[in-house]
């Protein structure tokens, strides 16, 4: 018996153990990592030209792109790296990255006026064909799946 | 710009995204002739890059800035080839579907290429 238990809890504990155990960059992640490629170089490339150039025409547009420039580079990097705290910490990221389009996506459009120019999140992303909106879901669906046994 | 590149890298990216979407559909990884394709269509917006550097060395100026038309002239030289190197380690259909996600892509940058030159 108490062998047993013992076994039972070496196993529970495996999957902890190896944090490079989760690869999320197999199979559909590679197509997530590099949709996420391109939103940061688009996110980042874009609000570094716009606070550079134009900060004071819309400020708030601007850093809200740079935010979401970091977000994206965040989780890029979590799902290359892989493994159990990197899958969570993508997990959390892409929550916040959907609260984020989501929220921002409605403000856009409740009071167009406080954005005097768009952001990458402006109306849910469509200037990026949707893109912003449907890459959480889609990442938290594979993230989730990833989930170790 | 010279419109009618503009339109075959465009086009060109679009058939690439449609030959790929097909080898995913059927299951299958990338092979040497996507490979060859990829190629192809990274050899145009060299030319294009080319080409339009050369236009500005001329004294032309795009419409809405010389540093955005060169990001993007960049950002489209880098799109597929980026692709296609992810599509080397990963051996299954969803390395083509991303190649094929990367022509879709060009095509966009293309578009926007085109309004950023004329305004």
């Amino acid at each position: 018996m108490t062998s047993g238990r013992a076994e039972t809890t070496v196993t529970d504990q495996e999957p902890e153990q190896k944090p490079g155990g989760t690869r999320l960059i197999g199979g559909p992640g590679l197509l997530l990592v590099w949709l996420y490629g391109v939103m940061v170089v688009g996110a980042v490339s874009r609000s570094v030209y716009q606070i550079a150039t134009e900060f004071d025409r819309a400020p708030l547009a601007y850093s809200l792109s740079a935010i979401a420039g970091v977000v994206y580079g965040f989780i890029t990097y979590t799902l290359v790296r892989g493994g159990e705290t990197a899958r969570r910490a993508a997990l959390v990221c892409c929550a916040a990255e959907l609260a984020g389009v989501l929220t921002v996506g409605t403000w856009t459009l409740v009071d167009p006026s406080a954005f005097p120019d768009a952001t990458v999140w402006s109306d849910y992303g469509m200037g990026y064909l949707f893109i912003p909106v449907l890459l959480p879901l889609t990442a938290l669906y594979w993230l989730r799946k990833a989930r170790p046994a | 710009m010279l419109d009618a590149l503009t339109l075959a890298t465009g086009v060109a990216a679009l058939l690439l995204a449609a030959w790929c979407g097909w080898a995913a559909y059927r299951d299958q990884p990338t092979k040497d002739w996507h490979f060859i394709g990829m190629a192809v269509v990274t050899l145009l917006t060299l030319v294009q890059l080319v080409v339009g550097v050369v236009q500005l060395a001329r004294g032309e100026e795009p419409e809405q800035g010389t540093v955005i038309f060169v990001a993007y002239l960049l950002g489209s030289f880098a799109c597929v080839p980026a692709a296609g190197f992810m599509s080397l380690a990963e051996r299954t259909r969803w390395g083509s579907i991303t190649v094929a996600a990367s022509g879709v892509v060009l095509a966009v940058l293309e578009v926007r290429l085109y309004d950023i030159w004329k305004g």
